[in-house]
């Protein structure tokens, strides 16, 4: 292999040597933190929320004329809404997951009499829900029982109720009770007014908290309660279907709505489907917007690449057909700019990698970002390796096409 | 002479199309990439209250948990919101030339019209000081006064889209309006007023529309209303809407308008001397953390540019560099290649600055036209962030400013014109006579 000669060749071109090496070297290192930054956002964006998602729907009513009963409108919508054919459930809710609004409550394992400093503050995300809760949102009981009627109370602005039973997630009760054995056990909190405790009575596979970007975001507690006027008069309702009869069911469901009482708005008619689509589209987004650097990246460089070596090839015409002239045979000539490349492209991958670390910790340092894993920087050496002879090939090809005559012409 | 030169660079640009278009296509890929992701970071970064940020002042005080700091990666930080007793004693307190304390919530409004059905408007229950610190811009009428205030008058100032649907866009101030099942006086209509971000309240969406109906914050509480955007309680509040008025729970914002820097540190040990007296009553266990802090330390202190859009931005400038990088290297291949007609022109007189002149010249052309180009993929690429982040603050602030396209054209200039001072300069090493022996 003339490898020393190609060397010397090409560090008597510095300046176009230079210039290849550093745009592989930006390159690799944008193209490896882009990746990653992407099958992260990806990895979020597919978690399960722990509900029947393609089924589910939500609806708020707010009463406004001054006698609302909200109380009895709450009842009525409830049985108004389950009897809609191919409705399997359907109950109040505070907020619907993944919609980045709600409430958020810190939970406690101690009662106050132990002092504060020695207490530790769990905080989750708080769905106020009924007895068809769990089954309306299709979560997955794995431990104790559901909610009964005889649990839900009436939470008022002047009266918060006694919720004695909540429902929580596994994570959540595996944060609360590191031991594994929370069922049965209480938590302290201020749900139910100064000092009241209440007793976990199931534990859930999943359920996610409406804040997509909370770091806790499987701390999820389900609370037994209907919520009369505690705000203002509103509901919110979230209704699951048979599955494909989502869309039909809820025009009929706002139609009802409407007709059962005049004294009140009916709106926000949304379903999951599209309050997740909503709370994930700037990761949605941001996945698109990378994709596209990475491929306009690879085609600048790569075409860059073209530019300069198609330059370097004429500019060597001369060169190359004495060599051809001399008994080198057209794979020799080809060979010779693959090696050149690999050379220049190599140089690039040694920066780049520098690069790429570096990158990688400023990401570290002010995105919280993880680590990047170790194959990442040589699966992008690998690919802009290839890129390089991609980019190559043309112009090599190009100049084992140059005849051997030219090296007894003058130019 | 530039005429001239000119003409030579577009017959030089003109015989190797192939490489021309190659250099025009990366300058204008990086200049649509960055500038597509600047003018979302330039609006997002922008301040519509600089022109008065030394007197508007975000007042916070920490009154949270001992154990427990309000932002638990930043411990430093106060609550962002405040209290209902706070903000009703500072206000109370008058100590700065206005205050503005405020919650969001919705309110059923009743047009007389019967063909226009009740709807839900959007409402700001707020001190009167809102108006003179925040200066919505008003097509008649004015705010309410602090009077109107202490007596929860029912007044309401509303923005130009409800004057439009219920008033038909008439002059509406001393007209009724139905809020709430109560009737309010309109005693202002402002114009279309968008600032971007909305500064005076950045929780739940910096960048959202303001609310249409302003009414005083004396009624929300009357109608024992919070906020429908933020609330955080770290202990139990007492039962009832009083247990809430009297908790440690916050919601409200809190801003004032002071005279300058002196009179907001006089503020501040206003502030530092009050929590010291509710201190005396068992408030505000933590130590002392109060801030004033000027609008644009508060969106810095909010985040409010995102963390995607700073990301964007710079990878956007490296991939920007890398065409720049790209181009050099072409415009070194070209200017090279040309080494005998250079040779050629100095060889019958051509001074070095006049080769210097004329590829300079060709050099920038190409930042010309790639710089138009990629004005016009900047267009496309806001185009598709509208649709990508459409229903997101982020769709609003996708559109192009003049500032913006100036700016692309000059910055696809002038990086034009520095790719090509290396090749340029190359250009004019060529000694003629090297060159003119091989002829």
């Amino acid at each position: 292999m003339e490898f020393r000669p190609i060397l010397n060749a090409l560090l008597r071109n510095k300046t176009g040597l230079l210039l290849i090496a550093l745009q592989v070297a930006i390159t690799l290192a944008i193209v490896c933190n882009s990746v990653f930054i992407i099958l992260q956002r990806i990895e979020k964006v597919n978690r399960p929320s722990g509900m029947d998602e393609q089924s589910l729907f939500t609806i708020t009513s707010l009463g406004f004329a001054p006698d609302f009963d909200l109380r009895g409108s709450l009842r009525q919508d409830l049985e108004a809404l389950r009897s809609i054919p191919g409705v399997v459930d359907a109950t109040t809710i505070n907020s619907v997951p993944l919609s980045n609004g709600g409430w958020s409550e810190g939970l406690e394992t101690q009662p106050d009499s132990v002092p504060q400093e020695q207490r530790k503050n769990t905080p989750t995300a708080l769905y106020i829900v009924d007895e068809h809760g769990v089954n309306t949102l299709g979560a997955h009981l794995v431990a104790g029982r559901d909610f009964t009627a005889d649990d839900v109370s009436y939470r008022s602005r002047d009266d918060k109720g006694t919720p004695n039973s909540v429902i929580v997630t596994q994570a959540l009760a595996d944060q609360l009770y590191p031991d594994g054995n929370a069922l049965g056990r209480p938590i302290y909190s201020g749900l139910g007014g100064k000092g009241s405790s209440t007793t976990i009575v199931g534990i859930l596979e999943r359920l996610q908290a409406p804040w997509v970007g909370w770091d806790k975001v499987e701390h999820a507690m389900l609370v037994p309660q209907y919520q009369d006027g505690e705000f203002d008069s509103s509901a919110r309702y979230l209704i699951r279907t048979e599955p494909g009869r989502r869309d039909e069911v809820m025009k009929q469901a706002e139609r009802k709505l409407g007709e059962v009482n005049t004294g009140r708005i009916v709106r926000g008619l949304r379903s999951i489907e599209e309050v997740r689509g909503e709370s994930y589209r700037q990761d949605r987004a941001m996945t698109i917007v990378l994709t596209t650097v990475i491929f306009s990246l690879l085609a600048v460089t790569g075409l860059g690449i073209v530019g300069m070596v198609s330059f370097w090839v004429t500019r060597r015409v001369k060169q190359i057909g004495t060599r051809r002239a001399l008994g080198a045979r057209r794979f020799d000539i080809r060979r010779y700019f693959m090696v050149e490349n690999v050379i220049v492209v190599g140089i690039g991958i040694a920066l780049g990698l520098l690069m790429t670390y570096g990158f990688n910790l400023w990401l570290m340092k002010h995105y919280e970002l993880p680590r990047l894993a170790w194959y990442y920087a040589p699966l992008g050496a690998l690919t802009v390796l290839l890129l390089g002879q991609l980019a190559v090939f043309g112009p090599a090809t190009r100049a084992s096409r140059v005849s051997p005559a030219v090296a007894t012409r003058t130019v | 002479m530039f005429t001239y030169y000119l003409r030579l660079a577009m017959i030089s640009l003109k015989r190797n199309r192939i490489l021309t278009a190659l250099m025009v296509t990366a300058i204008a890929l990086g200049i649509g990439m960055s500038m597509t992701s600047m003018t979302v970071l330039h609006m997002m970064a922008s301040n519509p209250m600089s022109y008065k940020d030394e007197q508007v002042r975000r007042v916070q005080l920490d009154n949270w948990d001992v154990n427990e700091p309000w932002d638990e990666d930043n411990p430093t930080e106060p609550p962002d919101l405040m209290t209902y007793q706070d903000a009703n004693n500072l206000v109370q307190a008058h100590k700065a030339e206005h205050e503005a304390a405020f919650f969001p919530n919705v309110l059923p409004l009743e047009p007389d019209k019967r063909e226009i059905k009740p709807y839900m408007v959007e409402a700001l229950f707020t001190t009167s000081g809102f108006f003179p610190i925040f200066e919505p811009p008003f097509r008649y009428g004015t705010g309410w006064t602090p009077a109107e205030d202490r007596n929860a008058a029912r007044v309401a100032v509303i923005d130009s889209e409800t004057n439009d649907k219920i008033f038909g866009g008439e002059n509406s101030v001393g007209r009724k309006l139905r809020l709430g099942g109560e009737d309010f006086t309109v005693v202002g209509v402002l114009e279309k007023w968008r600032p971007t971000p909305r500064v005076y309240h950045v929780a739940n969406g910096a960048f959202n529309d303001p609310q249409s109906v302003f009414v005083p914050f004396a009624f929300g509480i009357e109608k024992q209303l919070n906020s429908n955007s933020n609330n955080s309680c770290y202990k139990d509040s007492g039962p009832g809407y009083q247990g809430l008025l009297t908790s440690d729970c916050i919601w409200i914002d809190m801003w004032v308008q002071v005279k300058d820097e002196a009179d907001a540190q006089r503020y501040l040990s206003f502030l530092n001397d009050y929590v010291g007296e509710q201190k005396k009553a068992g408030r505000f266990p933590r130590p002392v953390n109060n801030r004033v802090y000027t609008v644009s330390q508060f969106l810095e202190a909010q985040r409010v540019v995102g963390r995607d859009v700073r990301t964007q931005v710079w990878l956007a400038f490296a991939f920007f560099a890398v065409c720049l990088i790209n181009t050099v290297g072409l415009l070194l291949a070209k200017f090279m290649g040309k080494a005998p007609e250079i040779g050629l022109r100095r060889a019958v007189g051509a001074s070095k600055p006049a080769v210097f002149a004329q590829y300079l010249t060709e050099s920038g052309l190409v930042g010309v036209a790639g710089g138009l180009l990629g004005l016009v993929l900047t267009g496309l690429g806001l185009l598709a962030l509208r649709k990508l982040y459409a229903g997101t603050s982020i769709e609003k602030l996708a559109e192009l400013d003049w500032t913006m396209v100036g700016l692309s054209l000059l910055i696809a200039l002038v990086a034009s014109l520095i790719a090509g001072l290396y090749p340029t300069w190359r250009a004019c090493q060529v000694q003629p006579a090297t060159q003119l022996k091989t002829q």
